[in-house]
């Protein structure tokens, strides 16, 4: 028996592969908005492996430094160096900020996360784990090392508010939970960046000090210097990030700092979780909406191409009924047809969705797992989508062939 | 595989009394009040009748495509229809029992001319092979086989015409049902066609029943049922020029 469905297609095949493709660059958005969700959830656990750390050291009761605003004293780290099953701990400070780039004759902000670290080499807690040109931070200032992402070229300088930087290192997929590139400077830069003003600023901070009484009082020489230095310094960092000796087990190396430094103390798991199901949830939602819309539309689609196209063949149905054909031979032609039009789609779908994912300004994950999900579920929509038709197709009587 | 029915030397159709009615009550309207015919094999009769006179309807009932509401039909040997359905099975008696050959040829479109005729004994079971060697030799017993691997739209309408005829006849059936199969055609073309549906009778055996008001080709069956208000008469016609 010759296939009825395959002769239409090869039949009508230009108007067939048209409506395929149509129906492809849907599926290929739907592909790509699932590919947006795991970027989003691949940025995030990228920001946790690129720590380093085992564990975070937190102000108590804030889901910082990623979630929440957290603060903590920079010589707390001193102290949990000391406990028991620490390997290793370093301060680390994080602002999402613009930082500025020369460009031919002009400036260029890039939006990105300045990470302040200890610069102490490679596989200190809160390092860039590995490095494609250049080489890590060496000194205590003025020094950065950026995510390619950034733009950024080995040897340029870059501003950061009012002091600037020179790239001697980059390196890749170093992003925020947002998909914004990191750039690393040292620790002290980053606490000074973190709180800095601009002088007009310093200097009505510092006239206000002077005529406040409480803290410019006649007989006690000093104070008011003392006061205006603890005001223009910043002894504070976001989080202590911490490496447990081999074979410790994290959750027993918290529990002490949590108890002895009142200090709140995140695993991994735990900050995966705050990243994931706090940080990102309402976009996830967001997306799964999107999701659910096009695959709505998508399907709405289909079932209405396969119905067109099975309507605009109800005179040649009602011939093959009234010469004998089963309806089963009739409900597989119209299957087979959905079904066509669904690979078309699909493999249309897949191949926009892998060329145009790289020019998308985030990451977007393309998993296998999500395409094959998605080729099960346009097979599904296709063959649901077909029913209407063949419905349609099934009730055409015969007796339409024969005129009167 | 499906019911084969019983070949009978009575290839020939039979009605009698054959009666449909449309709609109930007050609203009831009869199409047919008690038809009687009989097309022997080999015989090309004509159906002919004014518009609304029941043409459409009786040759529905004959194809098995509506049911009458009372009434006798036999096929051959087999009982179709006595007062209700006597074959289960209407779409495999569609098959392989009648041949439709319509006003317009409604050839699929998206199969070449040698599969639009062999798309019948390929649906009774045949292999494709077999189903294309039949469809054309009938292809060429109808001169149209140089047009045989040609797309429907590519054929004239004489052509398309003898490919629905080729399609018609392609399962050998005893009773061949035309509807106005010379209506688009120019008189030239219009008598080929009749001249084909009756050598075809005489070469397989067919009962073929021709419903037309087409003028030209009226003089031309040996037997005439005149329809009229549901009702049938039989007249003997000039049945010229075939023999």
């Amino acid at each position: 028996m010759i296939s009825l469905a395959g002769r239409d297609i090869l039949h009508s095949w230009g108007k067939f592969v048209f409506t395929g493709i149509g129906l492809g660059l849907l599926i290929g958005v739907t592909l790509t908005m699932a590919g947006v969700y795991r970027g989003m959830v691949d940025d995030a656990n990228v920001l946790l492996d690129n720590s380093g750390a085992d564990l975070w050291v937190v102000q108590q009761d804030t889901l910082g430094p990623y979630a929440e605003p957290s603060s903590i004293y920079d010589d707390t780290y001193r102290g949990i160096l000391g406990m028991s099953g620490v390997a290793r701990a370093a301060n680390v400070t994080y602002l999402t900020m613009q930082v500025r780039q020369q460009v031919d004759g002009g400036t260029r902000d890039v939006r990105a996360m300045v990470v302040g670290i200890t610069p102490d080499g490679p596989g200190h807690p809160g390092q860039p784990g590995y490095l494609v040109d250049g080489r890590h931070l060496t000194r205590g200032h003025y020094e950065a090392v950026a995510d390619i992402a950034a733009g950024f070229a080995l040897g340029e300088r870059i501003r950061i508010r009012r002091n600037e930087y020179t790239v001697v290192g980059l390196t890749r997929r170093m992003v925020s939970s947002g998909g914004d590139p990191m750039v690393f400077i040292p620790i002290k830069d980053a606490q000074e960046a973190q709180f800095l003003k601009d002088n007009d600023a310093i200097v009505m901070q510092r006239a206000r000090t002077a005529q406040n009484p409480a803290l410019n009082r006649p007989g006690v020489p000093g104070l008011l210097d003392a006061v205006i230095a603890s005001q223009s310094t910043n002894p504070t960092v976001n989080a202590v990030l911490v490496q447990v000796k081999h074979g410790a087990d994290p959750d027993a190396v918290a529990e002490p700092i949590r108890r002895w430094k009142r200090l709140t103390v995140y695993t991994r798991a735990q900050m995966q979780d705050i990243l994931i199901k706090k940080l990102i949830a309402t976009a996830a939602k967001q997306i799964a909406m999107f999701l659910v819309i096009l695959a709505i539309v998508s399907a709405a689609i289909v079932a209405f191409i396969i119905y067109t196209l099975t309507m605009g063949k109800i005179r040649e149905i009602a011939v093959l009924k009234l010469i004998g054909t089963k309806n089963r031979t009739i409900a597989a032609m119209i299957l087979q047809q959905a079904i066509a039009l669904g690979l078309i789609g699909f493999v249309v779908g897949k191949i926009s969705a892998t060329f145009w994912a790289p020019i998308f300004p985030k990451y977007v994950l393309l998993e296998s797992g999500d395409a094959i999900r998605g080729f099960v579920a346009v097979m599904v929509i296709c063959v649901l989508a077909s029913v209407l038709a063949i419905r349609a197709a099934l009730k055409v009587d015969p007796a339409e062939a024969i005129g009167g | 595989m499906d019911k084969q029915y019983s070949d009978s030397s009575e290839r020939g159709i039979r009605i009698e009394g054959l009666k449909k009615r449309y709609g109930h009550g007050d609203t009831a309207v009869d199409a047919l009040k008690g038809v009687d015919m009989y097309v022997a094999p080999g015989e090309v009769v004509g159906l002919v009748g004014p518009s609304g006179s029941g043409k459409t309807t009786m040759l529905k009932c004959l194809g098995a495509v509506i049911e009458p509401t009372a009434g006798r039909m036999t096929l051959g040997r087999d009982v179709i229809y006595d007062d209700g359905w006597k074959i289960p099975d209407l779409r495999t008696l569609r098959r392989d029992k009648i041949g439709f050959v319509f006003q317009a040829p409604y050839l699929i479109p998206f199969l070449n001319v040698t599969d639009n005729v062999a798309l019948l004994p390929m649906l009774a079971g045949k292999s494709n092979a077999e189903a294309r060697k039949q469809a054309i030799e009938l292809l060429k017993a109808l001169d149209v086989e140089h047009r045989s691997s040609a797309m429907p739209s590519q054929l004239s309408g004489g052509e398309q015409q003898r490919v629905s005829i080729a399609r018609g006849l392609v399962n050998h059936p005893p009773v061949i049902l035309a509807d106005e199969p010379t209506a688009p055609l120019d008189s030239e073309r219009a008598m080929a066609v009749i001249r084909i549906l009756n050598q075809m009778a005489r070469q397989f055996d067919t009962a073929i029943i021709v419903v037309t008001h087409d003028e030209k080709i009226i003089p031309t069956f040996k037997r005439i049922y005149h329809i009229r208000d549901g009702v049938t008469y039989e007249e003997a016609g000039e049945g010229r020029g075939f023999d």
